[in-house]
């Protein structure tokens, strides 16, 4: 891989915005921090998301799934006298593995069987914890630590960076582009002699992996963790809301999306408390109407159109 | 000269707004109150906390307000949906803290809500008095945060009463030694069953059917169907709202009647009775109150008047007496200052609509209801860990 001017500007750059990001905590403001949690989680969430969904269109709603397995682990792991430290690692391991699996199974399967396997995975996995729960008479796990929402929010900006540097080599390597042959048609992909479910797969897994470690690293923050609030299916709908608001066509797609979707959602908590539930359906007739391809789609068009006045000029 | 005399007009009221606005605030105490109005928690937040957090808002005011160390202050209620996720309980106990600088925050609703904001409440030093979490780890808990108090009870306390009562019983002669036990497959069900399973074994009954089902079945008929085959003198279900409705349906189509009948959350409801109507009549449930005691149904005809609906028989009531008690501290204190208010909880006790309140070592109240019965159309408290007003337990005479 060699590395061009360009190259080394993107990544400079979003090594200062990550340095002038991670300064928040510094403002003492702990409202805004716990705001600066939010977008951070939903940004992760949904740019690792977008890595696989993005080329693939494969539109997954197991975010849950993955998620509540993190925060399981590390409640788990720290109630059998495991260091926190080492059930992240685990967590990704697992959500990987959960991910190979749910892959090998299904994705075979293309479209909406594709869509409801992936909300029905979060669902499973749920029962089986429950079902775990039932046989060894154990209910909600309590993660009680020293870690505050300050550490939380470093090691989120901490997975935010593996991401996009993950994200970003991904593109330029050879899986990036098969995976973009897939997007465009999936036929053709396999005709060319690329080996599509493996390379859905290896996706799926990173996706996966990234998921479950974020909910690792929330497990702290929620103290008490119990099924109905680790696998909420809620949460695998924001995931895709704000990736798709974002656009999936550039890397840093999702995060134009999480941030104004987070603060609107804020705002919109904050003033009418009851309305909630109302933004969610209004976000999603957007997309589909006016911002088919996002934030980026809008970016794009713009800036094409300024190149195009530039010309007549 | 018209419009000069316009002007002049909106300057007085400029100068007066400016006047009265920083006097009108220093009158007025803001309260955060944070609870699901939607997700799946919503249900019970409509029936339990809201309506509560609008009768005690209308009872102080209708009074005159708090009195603050001699100045009387209005309260003033700042609403939050936490939708049910403990990612936004956070968020908005964060923002009444800090955006809206409230002065005192109620509890949020639910166990998992109310643990997950603890650390905020800490945070910040408001004194939290939980009127639903039920936890076992309760001693865990008030040693990270000396601040939360607890007045709910226990699942081993709950599943105890209902071994007690069945023990009266039997000892009464009233019903024989067998119990059908099933539980919904969920956090709470799970704790419960696990609870009673050696308390019942220790008090010598046995359990004949012992089962479970999953979160949100809807075809209750095979749990009910292999109860009424174990042919039980007792069936006991550790069941959540829905499925406390579906079971008690499904008892009457299939024939399940038991001398004891007992279904947990959500028996306490108004709308149990109101559904089942005579039929209800004998089903032991949940919680209880002391419903014969006028403080509970002076509490109870104000409730429906000012929020029209009833409140239930369980956790209603303790509720409101959890926002009397942070009413009563904030008036001993006599200051709108956290830390004293908290200290003031922590050292006295309590009278509020659910009789003397005292803290044990767990900052946690030790006496609740742990059963009750429908009577005559009230749901009554039969047993507790030292309540009084108790009434006797009477056995259940089929479904008619």
């Amino acid at each position: 891989m060699s590395m061009t001017k360009s190259d080394w500007q993107s990544i400079t750059l979003s090594a200062v915005l990550l340095a002038v990001a991670a300064c928040l905590p510094l403002t003492g403001d702990a409202y805004m921090l716990s705001i600066g949690i939010t977008i951070a989680m939903y940004a992760v969430l949904a740019t690792s998301w977008a890595l696989f969904s993005g080329p693939t269109h494969y539109i997954s709603l197991a975010t849950a799934a993955f998620f509540g397995l993190g925060t399981y682990t590390t409640a788990i792991g720290i109630e059998n006298g495991l260091n926190y430290w080492v059930t992240l690692p685990i967590a990704a391991i697992l959500g990987a593995v959960l991910a190979a699996l749910v892959g090998l199974a299904t994705l075979r399967l293309s479209g909406v069987y594709f869509v409801i396997f992936t909300l029905g995975l979060a669902e499973l996995v749920r029962q089986v914890v429950t079902w775990g729960q039932n046989v060894s008479g154990q209910k909600g796990l309590y993660v009680l630590t020293d870690i505050t929402e300050v550490h939380i929010y470093w090691q989120l900006l901490v997975l935010a960076a593996i991401v996009y540097l993950t994200g970003w080599a991904i593109g330029r390597s050879r899986l990036g582009f098969a995976l973009r042959i897939i997007g465009d048609d999936e036929e053709v992909a396999r005709h060319s002699g690329i080996n599509t479910s493996r390379a859905k797969i290896l996706l799926f897994m990173v996706s996966g992996a990234t998921a479950a470690v974020v909910g690792s690293m929330l497990a702290p923050r929620y103290i008490y963790i119990e099924p109905a609030l680790a696998f909420t299916p809620m949460l695998s709908f924001l995931v895709v809301i704000m990736a798709l608001l974002g656009g999936t066509g550039r890397l840093w797609g999702p995060l134009v999306g999480v941030i104004p979707f987070t603060l609107l959602w804020e705002a919109i908590s904050a003033s009418f408390p009851n309305q909630t539930t109302l933004l969610l359906g209004l976000s999603f007739l957007v997309i589909v109407y006016l911002l088919p391809r996002g934030f980026v789609g809008l970016i794009e068009s713009g800036k094409r159109k300024m190149r195009e006045r530039e010309a007549f000029a | 000269m018209k419009r000069r005399n316009l002007f002049g007009l909106a300057a007085a009221l400029t100068v007066a707004t400016a006047l009265s606005g920083p006097l009108a605030a220093q009158e007025t105490l803001k309260i955060g109150a944070v609870g699901p109005k939607t997700g799946p928690l919503a249900g019970g937040g409509a029936v339990t906390f809201w309506p509560n957090v609008q009768l005690w808002a209308n009872d102080v005011n209708e009074a005159g307000g708090i009195d603050v160390g001699g100045t009387k202050m209005m309260v003033e209620i700042i609403e939050y949906d936490d939708q049910t996720n403990p990612g936004e309980t956070i968020k908005a106990v964060q923002r009444l803290a800090t955006q809206d600088e409230a002065d005192f925050i109620l509890a949020p609703y639910g166990t998992g809500l109310n643990i997950a904001s603890a650390p905020i409440f800490e945070r910040y030093g408001y004194p939290m008095v939980t009127h639903t979490a039920i936890s076992d780890q309760i001693a865990d808990l008030s040693g990270k945060f000396p601040n939360m108090y607890f007045l709910l009870g226990g699942a081993t306390g709950l599943a105890g009463g209902v071994v007690d009562v069945l023990t009266q019983m039997r000892d009464a002669g009233e019903i024989g030694n067998s119990v059908a036990m099933v539980n919904v497959a969920d956090a709470f069900g799970i704790e419960l069953a696990e609870a009673a399973r050696p308390q019942f074994e220790a008090a010598g009954f046995e359990i004949v059917y012992d089962s479970s089902y999953p979160l949100g079945t809807q075809d209750l008929s095979p749990v009910i169907n292999g109860a009424r085959d174990s042919n039980p003198d007792a069936f006991v279900a550790w069941s959540y709202p829905p499925d406390t409705f579906g079971l008690t349906e499904q008892a009457q189509i299939a024939g399940l009647a038991p001398k004891a009948f007992y279904t947990a959350v959500a028996t306490a409801f108004p709308s149990y009775g109101a559904r089942f109507g005579a039929a209800a009549e004998g089903v032991l449930g949940a919680g209880g109150v002391f419903a014969d005691g006028d403080a509970f149904k002076d509490y109870a005809a104000r409730h429906e008047a000012v929020t029209g609906a009833k409140p239930d028989f369980w956790a209603s009531a303790p509720a409101y007496a959890s926002f009397q008690i942070l009413q009563q501290a904030i008036e001993g204190a006599g200051t709108t200052d956290k830390a004293a208010v908290a200290e003031f909880i922590a050292k006295n006790d309590f009278d509020t609509i659910i009789g003397p309140i005292t803290w044990d070592e767990n900052n946690s109240n030790a006496k609740y209801w742990t059963v009750g019965q429908w009577q005559g159309g009230v749901f009554k408290g039969v047993a507790s860990t030292g309540r009084d007003g108790a009434v006797a337990a009477m056995p259940k005479t089929g479904w008619e």
